[in-house]
């Protein structure tokens, strides 16, 4: 049983440390592909496991629940581990031909896969500090895959992104600290259940501050997002794809676990705060993308105003909110890693990602305007791409919870979305090449092609399917808000079959040993 | 203790703060060193200080006897610094060849990533 759990954090260790002694020759990539599809495989043995079981739960080292550490995989943690597993290997395949031999040997493979695994220990964990670790480890991974490279452009966007991170780390280690000194555990399950019993209520929403501003700004929410636009764009390209796929929405899967497990203690005043948060980020983050004039500056800035409709489906705290910020996570990071993949392939053929340089390609590669339609239909919220149902769900609970002002906002940001959208297709693909280029597919070799074009396909792909048939994802993300509402499962998984009853006493009784 | 330790905190907390607010980059990172070491105090406060009572087992026992000073702070804190430590070096690194490759420290002139409008 702990073996299922670990082993989405342990497969990619493993490919990084036999990626890193690899990494002089063309043997690391191929590692790379391979421990990517092994961690999609273990990605999918977890699903099964969880959806036949419930939610699973296992003690590390053998410690019992509120004290050692645990790994815990209820719905929403194994979706997102299967999504880090596609998309893993979507960019692992992707990198064959984007990343070049001196990023290669300067470790390249071994830097993405330590990110996976942060990512998916992040997802995983049961445990309040150990999350703060598997954060760390994201962070020292992404600060390398950054600046790999060492342009200066990396070099300046590198030191926005790493300070405010820096800053938003200090803040989430200090809310942990002031968090167990309040309640005396770090087990997030034991954590739900010792929440209740603390005698200064007004602090511990002091502490679920601390921690909406720490998560906030790794969602990159409003007015926190400025390292996002400052960074996102300079990396490479797969680079770009992964960061802009995952990482914001490891910020976003926090808030969601916190504030739907822990701090739930004063939900009208944190949540309306979120409510008012996800409004801004969703109107600042579309205008900025209508105000940018390169390719992956616009999706920079579109990956914040979708971050809005996330926080928006938790802030409204209702069952359909909840699911559709649960669908809405599934389907963006699918679609937001295929169109930086896109915005690569159009660098690699037409030059530039600046749409003032580039243009001509819907006349020489079709395929590859079919290609970006799907997505960027999607992100905007056509029928019947997968979008569409995200924000159909998201505005029919605003609309249910009668907060009119918010559907419209949605609304209305969906519109803004479409504009900047028709900017990058009038521009990179309408108009013709400014230097008279022919940019076409085929002046790739057979091997860059098919590395490249292959993720792209298939994601577009999985983005129709959800589109076309979205009942069994709604299902799915229905079982899942049901999980995160009521957290019986969650709990009685980490702490055993009596825990929930009991659970106040335990918190009470750990308090004491502190003391 | 919890009292004086509490002031520090805050003391550290200000003087990073304003380190922070400088446009050069290293001062910054001056300010991100206190305000670290401030959050490690504060993990440890919050733990709940007992002086003079090592954490530790007597041989031939399983549990401590009587009251003995909380081991998890301490841990955690050790956890952080050794995190924050790593994490320190590699801002360093990086602001020392931002500097060798832009020549400057000051965070105004970093426009690279973010050129302004009007030169185009």
């Amino acid at each position: 049983m702990s073996w299922v759990l670990a082993s989405p954090i342990i497969i990619p260790f493993a490919t990084a440390v036999l990626a890193f002694l690899f990494r002089a020759g063309p043997e690391g990539r191929w590692i790379s592909v391979i421990g990517s599809a092994g961690l999609l495989i273990a990605s999918g043995v977890l699903m099964a496991e969880v959806l036949d079981k419930g939610v699973v739960a296992a003690q590390m080292g053998e410690w019992a629940a509120p004290f050692g550490i645990t790994l815990v995989a209820d719905l929403l943690s194994a979706v997102m581990v299967v999504i880090t597993g596609i998309t893993g290997l979507a960019v692992a395949v992707y990198a064959l031909a984007d990343i070049d031999t001196r990023k290669e040997q300067l470790g390249y493979h071994a830097l993405f896969q330590v990110l996976l695994a942060g990512v998916c220990g992040a997802f995983l964990t049961g445990d309040i500090f150990n999350l703060y670790v598997w954060f760390e480890v994201m962070l020292i991974a992404s600060f390398g895959l950054l600046i790999l490279g060492g342009r200066k452009v990396q070099l300046d966007g590198g030191i926005k992104y790493v300070t405010l991170n820096l800053i938003s780390t200090i803040m989430f280690l200090s809310g942990v600290g002031l968090l167990y000194g309040m309640t005396g555990t770090l087990n997030m399950a034991d954590l739900h259940g010792a929440v209740q019993t603390v005698d200064n209520p007004g602090l511990l929403v002091v502490v679920a501050i601390m921690f909406m501003i720490a998560f906030g700004v790794k969602a990159a929410v409003f007015p926190l997002f400025f390292w996002l636009p400052a960074a996102y764009h300079t990396p490479a390209i797969s680079v770009s794809a992964i960061f802009a796929g995952l990482l914001t929405k490891v910020g976003v899967y926090a808030l969601i676990r916190t504030f739907t497990l822990i701090f739930t203690t004063d939900i009208a005043y944190t949540h309306t705060i979120l409510l008012w948060v996800a409004a801004f980020t969703m109107v600042t983050g579309v205008l900025g993308a209508a105000a940018m004039n390169d390719f992956r500056r616009i999706l920079s800035f579109h990956i914040i105003s979708q971050i809005g409709y996330m926080i928006l489906g938790l802030a409204l705290f209702t069952p359909l909110a909840i699911v559709g910020a649960v669908f809405y996570l599934v389907h963006h990071i699918i679609v937001k890693a295929n169109l930086f993949l896109v915005a690569g392939v159009a660098r690699r053929i037409a030059g530039s990602t600046e749409l003032d340089r580039i243009g001509g390609l819907y006349t020489y590669a079709p395929f590859l305007g079919l290609l970006f339609l799907i997505p960027a239909f999607s992100l905007a919220g056509f029928p019947p791409l997968s979008g569409f149902w995200a924000k159909y769900v998201l505005v029919k609970a605003s609309l249910d919870a009668e907060v009119y002002w918010v559907a419209a906002v949605a609304l209305v940001v969906g519109l803004l979305t479409i504009y900047s959208m028709t900017k990058i297709w009038g521009n990179a693909f309408w108009k013709p090449h400014p230097a008279g280029a022919t940019p076409r597919l085929s002046d790739m070799t057979g091997l860059e092609r098919s590395a490249l074009l292959t993720p792209i396909a298939a994601l577009a792909i999985l983005t129709c399917i959800i589109g076309f048939f979205p009942q069994p994802f709604v299902d799915f993300a229905t079982r899942s808000a049901e999980q995160l509402l009521d957290p019986t499962a969650y709990v009685t998984a980490v702490l055993g079959p009596d825990a929930m009853p009991v659970v106040e006493a335990d918190g009470l009784a750990e308090g004491e040993v502190t003391e | 203790m919890e009292l004086l330790l509490s002031i520090m905190v805050g003391a550290l907390v200000a003087a990073s703060v304003y380190l922070m607010l400088a446009r050069n980059v290293l001062r910054f990172l001056f300010g991100l060193i206190l305000i670290s070491n401030a959050a490690n105090l504060t993990i440890f406060v919050a733990g709940r200080l007992t002086p003079e009572a090592p954490p530790l087992i007597p041989y031939g026992q399983d549990a401590p006897v009587g009251v003995v000073a909380n081991a998890l702070p301490q841990a955690l804190v050790l956890t952080a610094i050794v995190i924050g430590f790593g994490l320190f070096a590699f801002a360093l690194t990086l602001v020392y060849r931002t500097y060798q490759n832009l020549g400057t420290l000051n965070s105004d002139e970093m426009r690279l990533a973010e050129p302004e409008e009007s030169k185009k």
